[in-house]
């Protein structure tokens, strides 16, 4: 069996027949190919796949697709802004180091301007118990917290803008 | 995660209908529990009835000295809710320490109390406050409506719509994470309420349920000490490679201490 799904993605309405079983990280990397959403644990632990649905973290390996049916999603191919410059808060992991392997940064950035977004100027006690949902297993939580406390004192409007 | 049939409700009659001309159907609020089982195959749904759309499932009011929330209400939702925080601020916290924050903004309160996980913090809640469960058939009082593991007095076809949480004097709920997973190895509300004090636990047990000594205890005063003495029998609790019964016996005393502590601030 096959159902349609139509969704907005980055901005871009998309529709597509999939399966009913399809997770929506699935339709997010294989049917549309925005492979910058990753798939970690694949048992909603670890974060990688954090993607916003409807301006909220969300974990995309955890829901099927149909359920995000007319939701305005936004992965980490859709942050940056038109002319290629980082969002904010990219440019702190940047700036700060905030990866060593880089396998789980999408979704720590994505699950991060979700957090400022509701906790602005975090403290970092707030920072590494909202990060709970995002698992780094080079464990190098030390700059990705400094990262985003950085990102949130440093613009919170434009941080908070997106 | 084996194939289904998918169906979006556009109202919760609809949703009712789906379900009782299916019997091997299933509602699917957030999914946080459901899809995440149905990935490792230890569910298998004919079809799956999303309560998503269904918007008139998702509320909070605060009237008539009672909290009502909507049975599609996030846990994010609860969490934020300055009306929760303010009418009972316990309830708001709990919510905001389930799972992690994006499981959180998909979770839901009706999801998670249909499933009644045996290490679900919002069974606590709803017993501890002592909580009327509405459904599409009837009112369920919270201490009738958890039976056990994963049971509930829901019906085939039976659909959680809201629930009303009675405003307590004062509440907290405490839990003792596993380390790993983060769920609760013990959770303990404990809640002064017109009815006099209750006492919840849940992560302990096969289901949630009521410690009645400290219940006593805490009735005659409310303090952390009344309640620092008193144990809980090992028996019926759970033994895993995380905690011992006698381990956990020991938490729900330690945890109830902790949260009449907090209850009192």
């Amino acid at each position: 069996m096959a159902v349609k799904v139509s969704m907005t993605v980055n901005g871009k309405a998309v529709s597509h027949e999939v399966e009913e079983r399809t997770l929506l990280v699935s339709f997010i990397r294989e049917t549309l190919g925005l492979t910058g959403t990753h798939v970690g644990c694949d048992t909603a632990q670890c974060g990688a796949c954090t993607v916003h649905m409807d301006g909220r973290a969300i974990k995309s390996c955890n829901i099927v697709a149909m359920q995000a049916e007319g939701a305005k999603i936004t992965t980490i191919e859709g942050v940056a802004n038109a002319d290629g410059t980082l969002h904010p808060m990219q440019q702190a992991f940047k700036e700060h180091h905030g990866l060593q392997c880089g396998f789980c940064t999408p979704g720590m950035v994505m699950s991060a301007i979700d957090l400022v977004k509701n906790f602005p100027n975090p403290t970092e006690e707030q920072i590494r118990e909202q990060l709970e949902g995002n698992l780094c297993r080079c464990t190098g939580y030390h700059n990705i917290v400094k990262a985003i406390k950085a990102a949130s004192a440093d613009s919170s409007s434009a941080v908070v803008g997106s | 995660m084996y194939a289904f049939n998918y169906k979006k409700a556009q109202s919760v009659d609809e949703a009712a209908k789906s379900l009782s001309a299916d019997g091997e159907a299933k509602l699917l609020a957030g999914g946080q529990s459901l899809v995440a089982s149905m990935k490792l195959r230890l569910s298998q749904p004919s079809t799956l009835v999303d309560l998503g759309r269904v918007d008139a499932l998702r509320y909070i009011k605060v009237e008539n000295n009672a909290v009502s929330i909507g049975a599609m209400t996030t846990h994010a939702t609860v969490a934020a809710s300055a009306e929760v925080k303010k009418a009972i601020p316990a309830l708001a916290a709990l919510a905001g320490d389930i799972g992690d924050r994006q499981v959180r903004n998909m979770g839901t309160i009706g999801g998670s109390v249909a499933l009644n996980d045996p290490a679900a913090d919002y069974p606590a809640a709803c017993v501890g406050l002592g909580a009327t469960i509405t459904t599409t058939q009837r009112e369920i009082a919270a201490d009738d409506f958890f039976l056990g593991m994963y049971e509930t007095a829901l019906q085939p076809g039976e659909i959680i719509t809201g629930f009303s949480f009675p405003v307590a004097k004062r509440a907290a709920y405490m839990k003792f994470k596993n380390p790993a997973s983060r769920f609760a190895l013990v959770g303990v509300f404990v809640a002064e309420t017109a009815q006099g004090p209750r006492v919840a636990v849940t992560g302990a047990g096969p289901g949630v349920f009521r410690v009645k000594d400290m219940e006593t205890a805490l009735a005659k005063s409310f303090t952390p000490d009344a309640v620092a003495s008193i144990k809980v029998p090992a028996d019926n609790l759970n033994s895993d490679l995380h905690a011992q019964a006698d381990y956990r016996a020991h938490l729900v005393t330690v945890m109830a201490k902790r949260a009449v502590e907090k209850a009192l601030k």
